[in-house]
């Protein structure tokens, strides 16, 4: 296991996402509101660009015609069938046993400590007086 | 640090499948994308009075579908315009990266088979076949058309099946499932005559608003449910052909089912078969058992694809449909893509994939 730098805070607006290659492998790194999730970036179902993916609320119901979306529980939904991951998890919400998105710890750490490693910045250079988003893979 | 780069051949087993899709569909951004090909009447029409399709909201489709435009969320061309819409988008994101060596348009509107007014819809299918050879199957020689008709007026199909026919970029005549009525009656016939004449399989691809409820105990409640109708249109619409007498008067008519699902195939032969046994006297001209008809005259396309519990049920099923019958087909850029690398969730032998992903679209429409 080994530390990458990815992207640094701010460059990732939140709601949205990015597509980083770390160890050769792409990975779909996203926003939030400020929280950061990694996901390896196929679908274990289908093979979908998980990237490509919107973040929604997880529905649940407590009684017959009616809905509520969970406030606190973000789930990423894939863009071509419509699987949705817890994104802490990575667990699929139709299988959570079975069936798991291959996700990874996302931290942000601030530049000085990253500056002297032994965290590896594969894209960019790091600035001290900056934060950034490091995966661990 | 040197990189030693190693040149070898990539094995037979690394060479890039290759797969005739034969469902893609092409988009537009509105009706006027046809003025082009529309007389000034017709232009008029659409400003004045716009589509009566047969159902109510007729500018709506009967149930809200999974996802915006029905679509892949990753198919939204970057520069705008709705998904399959753009051809460089659909050439980078599936025809080139999925190794599409053949693409089979399925156009779904307008949809000139379902208007009330026949004239108008004749029109409307008139100017969407130019638009299919001008702006797609022109552009990109990996894409063919299918010939759009108004089924309900069958001199105005046949008229227009005569008029593309010897264009090799149309492969198939296109007919909607959800007809006025069951599609073996005799009152389609001239266009599976003229589609014999001109060696062009009918293509069946889900759709038509024909007024009547998708089951015949009325309306479903649930998208889910309007989406497995799919297959009892399918079934309805075979089962029509048989005993109409269709294939035993048209003995070169091939038919393609096109998103209806495949699992149902063995199921209804069998069932067809028991009943012709005991009540063949009933319809005389259905000469043999059903299910040697539906052998013969019938191809379906994959997606979206049976899942069977246990993976190799599948291989069972085209066993008893038949290796040489099911086209690979991923409906991009729809939301229910099939993609060629993870659609079969059982091994096939290279034969079978060569079968499955090319050997029989090509065979069946006379691909080079």
């Amino acid at each position: 296991m080994s530390q990458h730098v990815v992207a640094a805070v701010g460059e990732v607006a939140s709601g949205a996402s990015k597509l980083v290659t770390v160890k050769g492998r792409e990975i779909a790194l996203f926003n939030v509101a400020g929280e950061y999730f990694a996901f390896f970036n196929r679908c274990p179902h289908a093979g979908a660009a998980l990237c490509s993916g919107k973040v929604v609320r997880r529905a649940y119901s407590e009684e017959p015609g009616q809905y509520k979306l969970a406030q606190d529980h973000p789930m990423l939904r894939c863009p071509w069938h419509g699987w949705q991951f817890d994104l802490r998890t990575g667990e699929a919400w139709c299988d959570p046993k079975t069936i798991t998105a291959r996700n990874y710890p996302v931290a942000v750490e601030p530049g000085a400590k990253l500056a002297k490693g032994p965290y590896v910045a594969e894209t960019f250079p790091v600035a001290i007086d900056k934060d950034y988003v490091v995966i661990e893979m | 640090m040197t990189t030693e780069v190693l040149e070898r051949k990539p094995s037979e087993k690394e060479t890039r499948l290759q797969i005739i899709d034969c469902d893609i569909h092409p988009t537009m951004g509105s009706l006027s994308d046809l003025n082009p090909w529309l007389s000034q009447r017709w232009q008029q029409h659409i400003v004045t009075y716009g589509e009566f399709v047969r159902q109510g909201l007729s500018k709506t489709l009967s149930h809200p579908r999974m996802q915006p435009a029905v679509s892949r969320a990753d198919a939204w061309p970057p520069n705008g315009g709705l998904p399959g819409s753009h051809l460089p988008f659909m050439q980078e994101q599936h025809l080139d990266a999925n190794g599409v060596e053949y693409g089979v348009l399925q156009p779904l509107r307008p949809n000139g088979n379902s208007q009330r007014n026949l004239e108008f819809g004749a029109a409307l299918s008139s100017a969407l076949n130019e638009w299919q050879l001008a702006v797609w199957t022109g552009k990109d020689k990996r894409l063919k058309g299918s010939i759009s008709v108004t089924q309900e007026w069958p001199e105005a199909a046949v008229k227009e099946i005569e008029r593309h026919a010897g264009n090799a970029d149309f492969i198939q005549v296109a007919l909607p499932p959800r007809s006025s009525e069951p599609l073996g009656r005799r009152r389609y016939w001239p266009i599976y005559r003229a589609a014999v004449e001109h060696g062009l399989p009918i293509g069946l691809h889900v759709s038509g608003v024909n007024g009547h409820t998708s089951t015949a105990s009325g309306s479903p409640s649930f998208y889910i449910e309007e989406h497995h109708h799919n297959v009892q249109s399918m079934q309805g619409l075979v089962t029509s052909f048989v005993l109409e007498g269709v294939f035993e008067e048209f003995p070169a008519l091939k038919i393609v089912l096109i998103e209806g699902g495949f699992g149902w195939v063995p199921a209804l032969s069998w069932r067809l078969d028991k009943h012709w046994a005991k009540m063949r006297d009933e319809v005389p001209h259905v000469k043999r058992p059903p299910s040697e008809y539906i052998r013969e005259h019938v191809w379906y396309t994959t997606q979206p694809i049976e899942e069977p519990e246990n993976p190799e049920h599948l291989i069972d099923l085209i066993d008893w449909i038949g290796w040489d019958r099911l086209l690979f087909s991923t409906d991009y850029p729809h939301w229910d893509f099939d993609d060629p690398h993870t659609v079969f969730k059982v091994k096939l032998t290279e034969a079978q994939k060569q079968q499955l992903f090319r050997g029989n679209a090509q065979k069946l429409y006379g691909l080079k």
